[in-house]
């Protein structure tokens, strides 16, 4: 284990941490809002001045192997959400260190699911602070870092597998720097659309921003109690939808759309499995609901924006989906599993997982009925190598036994089963509410302090697929 | 620039190593594992296909490829993939090529199918392995200013005239013009100045003209002039055997080669004129007994088993073989050499990679930067680096003793015109020098980085 590197790779990344967190001071300085001094100027100035000590000198020895890689990767993700979590400590506005812990966790994980009972008391730049954790966590913050520096540290690919989501993880072109900068362009391209977009159907400048960062990251803060169903806007609902589900798109495609492969796109079978699990289930779901809606095209336009929100695991509402039929809110539960496409800001198990381990189902069927069949799983009518059909099963596997044992973990609080298991399944997708008490119009904070932790944990693993928490704890003994 | 790698074996993936830093390289295999790695450990793009597939050549992006390198293991496919990365609008190709049946065609297909520089690695060992034999005291020979400046990596041995002998004396003591750049003293790497004192068992790097070179290898073994190379064993007659047997021959040494496949003895026979052939096992102890391999000047270790060279070489050297050659295929044995004490350890490998390596550099020259040529010594601690000066800077002109030069930079030869220059204090630089450097330091990209 090379210590001195995965100490070195935390620097970097907490340095960029600390320059972000200069952000809400600005914004803080711009509405007036005194605090913002201590508030931001404390964390940052700790941040910026420990990340410069570690990275003084560089180690000599730079080999960074899966095992470093991702290890400095999820130890980077904790020390971000604990350094993330000061200002809202600092400010009093969340005064309990682990619910400060928790809303950032969230923040940074994408997930949206939040502890406070009113969103609408906080300051504009701890608001500030609490959207952009989700920008940032959205593409990942060890890609910036990729982005910005032009080191010639060869071996990035282990970070990069353990930050970006989905099965298979490669570089669009031949430089990882390049590549996680081509990314970062799009991402921010389209963040400030979104602003613009949002901002022509009438939302003020600062509101546009804190909910572009909010679906940029398809993480799902919003600054009301309410979320999006605070502007009664159906331009605003849906803009924002589409948006989310434009997030949700691997982004890999918008390269091959950059450099004119329109083939490689529509041909895309992750990305037409993807649009057509939205639109049937936004059909199945209007149509269950119809009789609470007066009208047709107001319960499509409640089902669509949910579905979006829910299968991109954004987690904004526009609803109480509590009042749903239960089929409805079960269907929106197994969307959330669903998640989005690989290589997006998304969260859940991704569409291109789901893909092939039903398809490797259908392959063992084959081998039922004639055992001498020979057949591959096939995505894009490539075959998909053999390791990453293990992988996908595997990581059912385990995603299915951290559940069950988070569900058990989290019982002792006695709600009821379903709420429990709503809990765990929105924050392990990294989707932002569930069911009964923690149903949108609901919040997280009923829990104790063990359950958040544990809430905490199945954030990181959803966001950052499992291996690399369970690495960092996994024993090293050669 | 943009690099397309084929085939990501020992070469492809060296190769990858080094160019990554400063290119964009795409590397397409056939085999899943082998990609993996290749992308794991540098900052490369993969495509898992076939090579001759225009699939795989689109995906790698062709179209803006500048450099086109096909080192996969087979001849024919290089060759192919090289002809169809030509009709997709690859700028250079580079196709590795071994088989000698191919070596006559190098200019039909350089000039008709468009593939810009064929490597040879066997017949290029050979050349390297017959430079060491003909200059028995180096160790290892590099040329720059295209032929003109010689790069010789030399071993003092005791008794030598340059044993105990101060730098400033150097050139009034032999009365030829030569530059000692580097001298390497144990684990020690050393810039010297005119005081320093060589002593034996040192090794030197230094600079000479051509000619100078050669005569400066003529007055120091002059001492012991009957420890020129007259005859040779070569124990493997594989590719490589073949092509220094021919080699050696033109230079007047006597050849013998011990192969052991009866079928391989009766080709080399029919193809080799003047050559003893003898059919058996190299290793066994009998046949290098009968044989006498041990009396002959210089023995070279040509099986393709590494071990196998390197034990019979340590055993040549026990037995008072006084120059032996080692060929090893695993890059990563060649650190071995220090420790075992072998002086002349050849990879065919390394050096292909070394010759694939300067042709890009030269084309990148072409395309602005200032590097000519760069060598990598030393396991890569020493560089010494060719450059040009292309225009009037405010060192031009300069006196070289009113110029402050960095720690660990040495001007070794400066080239005008025809003309080949050791610098001294009181020599300056001119628009159109090609100045040689040697540093150990690295990552110099101008010439104005060397002056502080």
């Amino acid at each position: 284990m090379n210590y001195k590197m995965i100490i070195y790779i935390m620097g970097q990344i907490l340095r960029i941490v600390g320059i972000c967190m200069l952000l809400p001071i600005l914004v803080g300085a711009f509405y007036g809002e005194h605090h913002v001094i201590e508030t931001f100027g404390i964390p940052a100035s700790i941040t910026l001045l420990t990340s410069f000590i570690i990275t003084i000198k560089k180690p000599k020895n730079t080999a960074v192997f899966s095992m470093e890689g991702f290890i400095s990767v999820s130890a980077s993700w904790i020390a971000m959400s604990a350094i993330g979590a000061l200002p809202f400590v600092i400010s009093g506005e969340i005064p309990n260190y682990i619910d400060a812990l928790f809303e950032t966790v969230s923040g940074f994980t994408t997930t949206g699911s939040t502890i406070l009972s009113d969103v609408e008391k906080m300051s504009r730049s701890v608001m500030f602070w609490r959207a952009f954790t989700h920008w940032l966590g959205g593409m990942g913050v060890l890609m910036f870092v990729l982005a910005v520096m032009s080191s010639n540290d060869v071996r990035t690919m282990h970070m990069m597998r353990a930050e970006c989501p989905g099965p298979n993880v490669g570089r669009l072109v031949s430089k990882s720097s390049f590549s996680a900068r081509i990314l970062y362009g799009i991402y921010i391209v389209m963040t400030v659309a979104e602003i613009i977009v949002l901002m022509i159907f009438d939302m003020p400048l600062y509101d546009a921003v804190i909910h572009s960062f909010s679906s940029a990251g398809t993480g799902g803060f919003s600054m009301w109690n309410d979320s999006i169903g605070h502007y009664n806007n159906i331009f605003i609902e849906m803009t924002i939808s589409i948006f989310v589900i434009l997030f949700g798109i691997n982004f890999n495609l918008y390269y091959y759309l950059i450099i004119k492969k329109f083939s490689l796109v529509f041909k895309n079978e992750e990305l037409r499995t993807y649009l057509g699990i939205i639109a049937s289930a936004t059909i199945i779901i209007a149509l269950s609901v119809m009789k609470q809606y007066s009208s047709a095209a107001e319960s499509f336009r409640n089902s669509f924006f949910m579905v979006a929100s829910t299968i991109t695991s954004t987690g904004f509402a526009i609803t109480d989906t509590g009042e749903w039929s239960v089929f409805a809110q079960t269907l929106l539960l197994l969307l959330m599993f669903i998640g989005s496409c690989a290589g997006s800001t998304g969260g859940g198990m991704k569409v291109a997982r789901i893909l092939i381990i039903i398809k490797t189902g259908i392959r063992e069927l084959k081998y039922i009925v004639s055992p001498r069949a020979v057949a591959t799983v096939k995505l894009d009518g490539k075959p998909v190598e053999k390791d990453i059909v293990r992988g996908a099963s595997n990581y059912f596997i385990l995603f299915m036994i951290i559940f069950s044992v988070s569900v058990l973990l989290i019982s002792h609080d006695n709600f009821s089963i379903e709420e429990n298991i709503s809990a765990v399944t929105t924050c392990m997708n990294n989707i932002g509410y569930g069911v009964g008490r923690f149903s949108p119009s609901g919040n997280l904070g009923g829990l104790d302090s063990f359950s958040k932790i544990i809430l905490c944990f199945d954030m990181l693993i959803g966001r950052l697929e499992i291996y690399p928490l369970i690495m960092l704890f996994a024993s090293r003994k050669n | 620039m943009e690099i397309i790698i084929v085939g990501g074996g020992k070469v492809g993936s060296a190769l990858a190593e080094v160019l990554c830093h400063e290119h964009n390289v795409t590397v397409i295999d056939k085999n899943e594992t082998r990609i993996n790695s290749v992308i794991n450990d540098y900052d490369v793009k993969g495509i898992i296909g076939n090579c001759l597939t225009t699939e795989a050549l689109d995906d790698a992006g062709i179209s803006k490829c500048n450099i086109f390198i096909a080192v996969t293991s087979s001849d024919e496919v290089n060759i192919l993939s090289c002809l169809i990365a030509k009709k997709m609008k690859a700028r250079h190709c580079i196709a590795r090529v071994r088989n000698p049946e191919f070596e006559k065609q190098l200019v039909f297909m350089r000039e008709e199918l468009g593939i810009s520089m064929m490597v040879n690695p066997d017949y290029n060992s050979a050349n390297e392995i017959a430079k060491v034999l003909r200059y028995p005291e180096a160790i290892n020979i590099d040329s720059f200013a295209k032929g003109r400046v010689d790069l010789a990596e030399i071993r003092i041995t005791s008794g030598s005239i340059l044993e105990n002998i101060a730098l400033t004396q150097l050139s009034r003591r032999l009365r030829l013009d030569v530059l000692i750049c580097a001298v390497q003293r144990g684990n020690e790497l050393i810039i010297p100045n005119g005081s320093f004192v060589l002593h034996a068992g040192d090794k030197i790097h230094m600079t000479a003209s051509h000619s100078n070179m050669v005569k400066f290898f003529k007055s120091i073994s002059a001492a012991y002039r009957e420890k020129r190379v007259k005859s040779a064993v070569l124990i493997g007659g594989g590719r490589v055997g073949y092509h220094l047997a021919q080699q050696l021959k033109e230079m007047g040494i006597k050849v013998k080669i011990i192969e052991i496949s009866e079928k391989r003895c009766f080709e080399l026979s029919q193809r080799l004129n003047k050559v003893n052939i003898i059919c058996g096992d190299g290793t066994n102890h009998d046949v290098i007994k009968e044989e006498r391999v041990y009396d002959a000047d210089a023995v070279v270790t040509l099986t393709g088993i590494d071990e196998e060279n390197i034990l019979m070489s340590l055993l040549a050297k026990n037995n008072g073989v006084e120059k032996v050659v080692t060929k090893v295929n695993r890059m990563n044995l060649m650190q071995l050499s220090e420790t075992l004490s072998l002086d002349s350890v050849i990879s065919p490998k390394s050096i292909t990679v070394n010759q694939i390596l300067q042709y890009v550099r030269a084309k990148q020259n072409s395309e602005g930067n200032n590097i000519i040529t760069l060598y990598r010594l030393v396991n890569d601690r020493l560089e010494a680096i060719e450059f040009v000066v292309r225009e009037r800077r405010e060192y031009v002109g300069v006196p070289l003793k009113k110029l402050k030069i960095r720690k660990g930079i040495l001007i070794a030869s400066i080239v005008r015109g025809n003309e080949l220059i050791i610098p001294k204090g009181d020599d300056c630089l001119m628009v159109n020098d090609s100045v040689v450097i040697v540093t150990t330091n690295s990552g110099f990209d101008d010439l104005k980085e060397i002056f502080d």
